[in-house]
C-alpha cells in the first residue's frame, strides 16, 4: 500500500488478511488510487461486497461505509441502498465465484437495469477461501481440489456476459497492468449507470500451487506475459492468441 | 416512549378492501418507502398496489429477479435509511431464509409479509394454509429471534402491518406478518383513523451500532451516508462491526443479545385477545383466519350453555408462554385447531399443564366453524 493512500484506510487497520503473492492487495491499492485521483469523498462512498477473499478488500479496510453481505448477493444489497439513497456512490467489490457463479443472476439483472453501480470483480479463477475448488471462471484443464483431472467445463467470458446483459462500461485488466486498471476504475466511477471491471488477480496459494507455478512471482510474470491489450491482439493470429488473455475496454461492436 | 402520533397518509374513513390491499396501505401509513418483491400467488396484489401508490409518495418500488434479491435489496435500503418491506408466499419465503438470518444478525429492522398458501413444494398456490409458522421461527440457520404476527381480518392486515414496522424499528429485528390466503383475498370493510402511532429507529451519533450497555439490549442504528463509516457484516462482529470470526466471547455475546432483546421484552411485544375465558372449561387457542371460525363456534356453544372460551394469538413469536401456562392451570382442556399438521400446538403443550387436543386440517380449505363446534361438543360429552 502506498503511504499516501493510508488516509483512506480505517484507523487501526495494520495488515490485510491476504496470502503472500495474492493480487488482491494490489487491487486494493489501485481502487484507492483511482478514488484519490477522482477526488471522491469517502463519506459519500458505500462499498458492498459478498463472501470470499475479494469481499475483504473493502471490509473492514476502507474508511467508508461498508456492507459485507451474503455470498453472491452484493449487487442485490447495493441495488437497495443505491435506489433508496442515490447520493451514495456505490462500489461493489467481490470475487468471481461470488459475482459470477452464486450471484450470476444478480449480475446480469444489475446490468440489465443499468443501476448506477461500479462493480469490480476480482477474478482469481478459483474458490480461494474455501480451499481451491473449480470455479465457473476456471480455465479448461485447470487443476483444482474438485477437478483433479482438469476442468472439463468452459469458463465464462465475464466481460461478454455483462456486456450482453446491457452494462454501460465493461473492461478487463490484470493487476499486472496497474496504470490501465486505475484509468478503467476512474472511468467506471465517472460513468453513470452499471459499469463492470473484471480484474485478473493471481491466487498462488490455491491456483498457483496446483497448476505448477514455481512461485508467486512466477505466477505474476506469466500473467504479465499472457495479458495483452486488445489493440495488440488485433495483429495476432489465432494460434498466437491461444495462450493470451485479451484485456481492454469492451463495447458491443 | 419513542412513539409519535402522525397524520394518516391514507385519508380517514371506511374502505372496502382486500387483505392484501390493506397490507399495502398499512405499510405506506407506517412510513414504508422502499419495497422490493417478486410476483407470487397469493401475495402479488400487495406489490401491485404499492407499485401504483408509491408514485405519488416518492417511494422506491423494485421488482427484483427473485425473492433472494428482494430480501437483500430491502436490507440494503434499510441501511440506507429506509423503512422497507417485501411480501411473498411459501416458496418465496423459503428463498428468503438466508437473508432473514443476515437481517437478524445485523439487527436490520424490516417487514416481511408471508401470505401463506398450501405447501410443501409448490403445493396449492391459490389455497389457504398456515404451514409457515415454524419456518418463521426456525427457517434460517443458527440461533436468532424474530417477531411474527397473525392477523385475522382485513382491518388487522392494515393495523398489524403498521404495528410490524413499529416493533421492527423499536427492536431492530425482522418482523413477519403471517397472513393467510383466506385473509389476503378476503374483502371486507375497514375503518381508517386520521392519526396513527409510529416508531422510528433510535439514532445516536458515534454510538456503537452493534452493542449497547442499555438494559433493553437495542443499540441505536445509523444509516449509510451519515458519515459514521459503518461496518455492516453478516459475520460475527463486535459492537462497532469489526469481524470476530474466532472469538468465542464475541459470538456468545452477540447471539445472546439478539435473542434476549426480544425474549426479555416479550411481555411488551405479545398481544392476545380473550373471549369468555373467565369460567371456560375448554379453551380454544387459535390464530389467523381459523380464529374467526373459532370465535363463531364458541359463541354458538355458549348459547348451548357450554363453558368454552377463546384465546386468540395476535402475536405468534415470541410465544405467549405465560398466558398459556395460566390458562393451563384453570382449564380442563385446550383445543388447538390449525391449518397445518400441528405447529403451534407443540408450543401450547410446552407451557400448558392441562390436556391439549389438536385439530388439524391440510386440505387447502379453511376450518369451518361447525367442525370446531362438533369437536368441542364431543370433548365436553
Amino acid at each position: 500500500m502506498s503511504r499516501d493512500l493510508e488516509e483512506y484506510l480505517r484507523p487501526g487497520i495494520e495488515s490485510t488478511p491476504f496470502c503472500p503473492g495474492c493480487g488482491h492487495g494490489i487491487l486494493m491499492n489501485l481502487v484507492l488510487r483511482a478514488i484519490d485521483e477522482c477526488k471522491i469523498n469517502m463519506d459519500d462512498m458505500l462499498f458492498v461486497s459478498g463472501i470470499g477473499c475479494a469481499a475483504w478488500i473493502p471490509s473492514p479496510h476502507f474508511n467508508a461505509d461498508t456492507l459485507h453481505t451474503l455470498h453472491g448477493r452484493a449487487i442485490a444489497f447495493a441495488t437497495g441502498a443505491k435506489m433508496f439513497n442515490p447520493k451514495l456512490n456505490v462500489m461493489v467489490i467481490s470475487g468471481d465465484g461470488d459475482l459470477a457463479s452464486i450471484g450470476g443472476n444478480h449480475l446480469i439483472h444489475g446490468a440489465r437495469r443499468n443501476i448506477d453501480l461500479t462493480v469490480i470483480c476480482a477474478n482469481n479463477m478459483i474458490y480461494g477461501m474455501t480451499g481451491g475448488q473449480v470455479a465457473s471462471t476456471s480455465p479448461l484443464g485447470a487443476l483444482t481440489s474438485t477437478s483433479m483431472d482438469g476442468n472439463v467445463y468452459r469458463p465464462f467470458d465475464l466481460c461478454k456476459l455483462v456486456l450482453g446483459a446491457g452494462a454501460r462500461y465493461v473492461a478487463r485488466f490484470s493487476v499486472t497492468q496497474p496504470l490501465l486498471l486505475v484509468n478503467a476504475i476512474k472511468k467506471s466511477l465517472n460513468t453513470p449507470g452499471f459499469t463492470f471491471i473484471e480484474v485478473l488477480s493471481p491466487c498462488p496459494t490455491q491456483f498457483g500451487r496446483r497448476n505448477r507455478y514455481d512461485s508467486p512471482a512466477d505466477m505474476l510474470k506469466t500473467l504479465t506475459e499472457r495479458c495483452i491489450v486488445k489493440e495488440e491482439a488485433r495483429n495476432l493470429s489465432e494460434d498466437e492468441l491461444e495462450d493470451k488473455i485479451v484485456t481492454g475496454e469492451f463495447t458491443i461492436e | 416512549m419513542g412513539y409519535k402520533v402522525i397524520e394518516s397518509t391514507f385519508p380517514a374513513g371506511s374502505y372496502y378492501l382486500s387483505g392484501n390491499e390493506a397490507i399495502a396501505e398499512g405499510a405506506i401509513a407506517a412510513g414504508c418507502r422502499y419495497y422490493a418483491g417478486y410476483p407470487i400467488t397469493p401475495s402479488s396484489e400487495i406489490m401491485e398496489r404499492i407499485s401504483v401508490r408509491f408514485k405519488d409518495l416518492h417511494g422506491v418500488f423494485m421488482q427484483m429477479e427473485d425473492e433472494i434479491a428482494s430480501i437483500c435489496s430491502v436490507i440494503g435500503a434499510v441501511w440506507a435509511g429506509a423503512k422497507a418491506m417485501t411480501a411473498t408466499s411459501g416458496p418465496g419465503f423459503s428463498l428468503m431464509q438466508e437473508g432473514i438470518g443476515y437481517a437478524a444478525l445485523t439487527e436490520t429492522p424490516l417487514v416481511i409479509v408471508d401470505i401463506q398458501r398450501a405447501g410443501p413444494g409448490t403445493g396449492q398456490a391459490t389455497r389457504v394454509a398456515s404451514g409457515d409458522l415454524m419456518q418463521a421461527k426456525w427457517g434460517s440457520h443458527g440461533d436468532y429471534y424474530i417477531i411474527a404476527l397473525s392477523p385475522w381480518s382485513v382491518q388487522e392486515m392494515y393495523e398489524q402491518t403498521i404495528h410490524a414496522f413499529n416493533v421492527a424499528e423499536k427492536y431492530r429485528v425482522p418482523v413477519f406478518v403471517m397472513g393467510e390466503e383466506a385473509v389476503g383475498h378476503l374483502r371486507e370493510r375497514i375503518e381508517v383513523k386520521d392519526t396513527l402511532k409510529i416508531f422510528n429507529r433510535k439514532k445516536k451519533k458515534g454510538a456503537p451500532p452493534f452493542g449497547t450497555d442499555q438494559d433493553d439490549g437495542i443499540p441505536p442504528m445509523p444509516s449509510f451516508g451519515d458519515g459514521e463509516k459503518l461496518l455492516v457484516t453478516g459475520s460475527t462482529h463486535n459492537e462497532i462491526g469489526i469481524r470476530k470470526t474466532d472469538d468465542p466471547d464475541a459470538h456468545s455475546r452477540l447471539v445472546n443479545r439478539i435473542n434476549k432483546k426480544i425474549l426479555n421484552n416479550r411481555n411488551n411485544i405479545i398481544q392476545t385477545e380473550s373471549h369468555h375465558l373467565k369460567d371456560a372449561e375448554v379453551v380454544v387457542v387459535s390464530y389467523g383466519f381459523t380464529a374467526r371460525s373459532a370465535l363463531f363456534a364458541i359463541e354458538q356453544l355458549r348459547k348451548e350453555g357450554k363453558k368454552v372460551g377463546l384465546l386468540r394469538l395476535k402475536t405468534i413469536w415470541p410465544f405467549a408462554d405465560e398466558i398459556i401456562h395460566d390458562i393451563g392451570q384453570r382449564a380442563k382442556t385446550i383445543f388447538v385447531p390449525e391449518m397445518n399438521r400441528g405447529q403451534i400446538i407443540g408450543e401450547v403443550m410446552k407451557y400448558a399443564s392441562c390436556e391439549v387436543i389438536p385439530y388439524n386440517q391440510t386440505n387447502g380449505e379453511i376450518i369451518h366453524p361447525h367442525r370446531i363446534i362438533n369437536e368441542v361438543r364431543r370433548l365436553m360429552q
